[in-house]
């Protein structure tokens, strides 16, 4: 019932935008390409036409292989690249008017998780350190209390006792515990919105799973809102209520984790899903079946649907020709493929 | 000895140590395994539990600092460790084993043209001309999947998955009868995992080639193991049938670590395992996973030995 009332709510026009943390209309993040340093050649359309809405305390997870603009998104989402042309407004406020300080407090609204701890860490810097550098830098000029944020911070993460790991340097600590580091460096400013890129891809199994319920935890008990970027579509339904598929640029299918994972509709959230291997000894009988060709280039995407040259369903005349829009096939679950027009 | 002789690999109490500043990385303690002609043996780890050295104990890549390196390796039942270098590098490695190191995709030389890589290994291994090798490249670039004019073409000019292939191509060029892959799809994306899982199991079928897979992915590994070895802090604690091992795993290890992986096709909630690896320098005395095991008890303070059960070899007391 409730979820049923969430999708009402989410289809209708008139949304309360209270509750819309972060809007998104119609972006467009392109790279300019020069030839010999100026002359212009062409743009890499890395994010061409994107629109969602996220309410508070959502999770949604944006699935695509590298090269399909999800790092473009959520760097545009983060106010690190300045989009082509479209609208970006958090917590009512637009990105693009941003500038200076007040783009530096949006950025203390937002927390982000690297995918890869070791390297997002400073190797010179001991933890404490590293986890006061954005304290001193957001104006909080009191050591103690700094100190107290920090525990509090390392607490949420669970690593203890706190005082034990304050002057360890990162290369002391387990691929588990820096990701920790991470999401504690991510929390400190008590942000509403955490940006995870492949928090997990770099970690062992075992404790992927560990950090993953943590992130979880803390989503719940802060109600934050999480985007989750991940190419791995068996962690998201532990994680995400809804999905968003991206390909070359643009997202081609928006649905709630169940309805889409049980009911994929785009031919590629199809050949996705079948090319997810769930541990099964039957699998080396079988051989998988995977779309010809790679993603195109995002300076000339093919017209039309950018999956045509790929689709097994390919409608000759249509799909090459025309960009199709998001139809909604079943309440909430929309879809940019001609086959559900 | 006949017996012997009419397996592919096997290995025996198989040991290297290394030195380092803070003590010896004991990073192979003394693994044991078989592998008959035309599988496939995955061999699963977290980071950090030797697999990656065990790969290199088998082909004798060793770095300098190599405290131990002993035990017995068969191949078609020669024990090529009494070979010399000379011996080993001219009839062993290339010749009978290849390997594709980790991220092999990106170690291509960036000013040889592709053909010419994957030809290289054919004209120093089985002393041929380079026009008969580049044949060869070609070949074995069909066998792999990559159209044949990319012989021309500098690695830049390739994906990661091409790449990889490439990499693939360039292990078989000497029709080695087993290849080693260490990582072979973790950089990659999903499909072009798919894409280069199906091109592995196309070459097992195809060519006949034995692999051991070396990996920490469970869920690809599963697309072409025919036997499972799970490795823990340098042992091998669990060997079994793929078939066996996968629906029910006996080490309490393998089961944890089965019971981490997220499944799209079940809605089983994922466990973690609490706890680390020991580190390969100060090993725990008796089972090496006692500290992290629900089920420890008295016993497992001593070292367990293997203990054989329908086929299957675990090595826990539980099983005694």
């Amino acid at each position: 019932m409730i979820t049923e009332l969430r999708d009402i709510k989410m289809n209708t026009p008139n949304i309360n935008e209270a509750e819309t943390l972060l809007s998104i209309q119609d972006l467009h993040v392109w790279y300019e390409l020069r030839r010999f340093g100026f002359g212009h050649a062409g743009y890499v359309k890395a994010v061409d036409g994107v629109s969602f809405k996220l309410e508070e305390g959502e999770t949604v997870a944006v699935v695509g292989e590298s090269g399909c603009g999800k790092s473009s998104l959520m760097k545009t989402i983060l106010g690190l690249n300045i989009p082509t042309s479209g609208d970006v407004v958090f917590d009512g406020e637009n990105l693009s008017g941003l500038k200076g300080n007040g783009l530096r407090h949006y950025r203390f609204k937002v927390g982000y998780v690297q995918q890869d701890p070791y390297g997002a860490l400073p190797p010179f810097m001991n933890v404490q350190k590293i986890l006061e550098e954005p304290l001193i830098i957001s104006g909080m000029k009191n050591k103690e209390e700094r100190l107290a944020r920090i525990h509090k911070a390392m607490s949420e993460v669970k690593l203890h006792p706190v005082e034990d790991f304050l002057q360890k340097f990162p290369h002391m600590l387990s691929g588990g515990q820096q990701q920790r580091i991470v999401i504690a460096r991510a929390m400190l400013r008590e942000p509403k919105l955490i940006v995870a890129d492949e928090p997990v891809s770099m970690l062992d199994a075992s404790v992927r799973v560990e950090i993953l319920k943590l992130l979880r935890a803390l989503q719940e008990s802060h109600g934050l809102s999480v985007i989750y970027i991940t190419h791995d579509l068996s962690t998201v339904k532990y994680f995400s209520r809804r999905i968003f598929v991206m390909y070359a640029g643009n997202l081609i299918e928006k649905a709630e984790t169940r309805h889409l994972l049980e009911n994929p509709l785009h031919p590629y959230t199809h050949a996705l899903l079948a090319a997810t291997s769930d541990p099964d000894a039957r699998n080396a009988e079988t051989f998988k079946e995977v779309p010809p060709g790679e993603p195109p280039s995002l300076v000339n995407p093919p017209t039309g649907c950018r999956f045509h040259p790929r689709c097994p369903h390919f409608m000759a005349g249509l799909c090459d020709v025309k960009f199709p829009p998001d139809f909604e096939p079943e309440p909430g679950h929309f879809v940019a493929c001609w086959l559900y027009q | 000895m006949n017996v012997m002789s009419q397996k592919l690999l096997k290995i025996e109490d198989l040991v290297l140590h290394f030195k380092t500043r803070s003590g010896t990385v004991q990073a192979v303690d003394g693994v044991d395994f078989e592998l008959d002609s035309n599988r496939a043996v995955v061999i699963l780890g977290e980071s950090g539990c030797g697999k990656s050295s065990l790969a290199k104990a088998i082909l004798r890549l060793l770095p300098r600092n190599v405290q131990k390196y002993s035990g017995e390796v068969y191949l078609q039942g020669t024990d090529v460790m009494q070979f010399d270098e000379e011996q080993f590098r001219q009839n062993v490695r290339w010749a009978e084993i290849s390997l594709v190191p980790q991220a092999a995709m990106n170690s291509l030389n960036p000013v040889i043209k592709v053909g010419d890589q994957v030809a290289e290994p054919a004209m120093v291994h089985l002393g041929i001309k380079k026009d008969e090798a580049l044949g060869l490249a070609r070949r074995m670039f069909q066998h792999v999947g990559v159209p044949e004019d990319f012989l021309e073409r500098y690695p830049f000019e390739l994906s990661g998955g091409m790449r990889q292939r490439v990499a693939l191509a360039m292990a078989l060029v000497t029709s080695p009868s087993l290849i080693v892959l260490d990582e072979p799809t973790s950089a990659l994306d999903l499909l072009t995992q798919a894409n280069i899982m199906n091109v592995l199991k196309r070459i097992k079928q195809e060519l006949g080639t034995s692999f051991i897979l070396i990996t920490h992915d469970i869920a690809t590994s599963s697309e072409l193991a025919d036997e499972v070895a799970i490795m823990y802090a340098g042992q091998i604690v669990e060997v079994g049938h793929a078939r066996d091992f996968f629906p029910a795993p006996l080490h309490p290890y393998a089961q944890m670590l089965m019971a981490s992986v997220p499944r799209l096709r079940s809605n089983s909630d994922p466990m973690f395992i609490t706890g680390q690896p020991p580190s390969l320098i100060d090993l725990p005395t008796g089972c090496r996973f006692k500290a992290r095991c629900p089920f420890r008890f008295d016993k497992c303070d001593r070292e367990p030995p293997m203990f054989g059960k329908n086929g299957r070899k675990v090595k826990c007391w539980l099983y005694e």
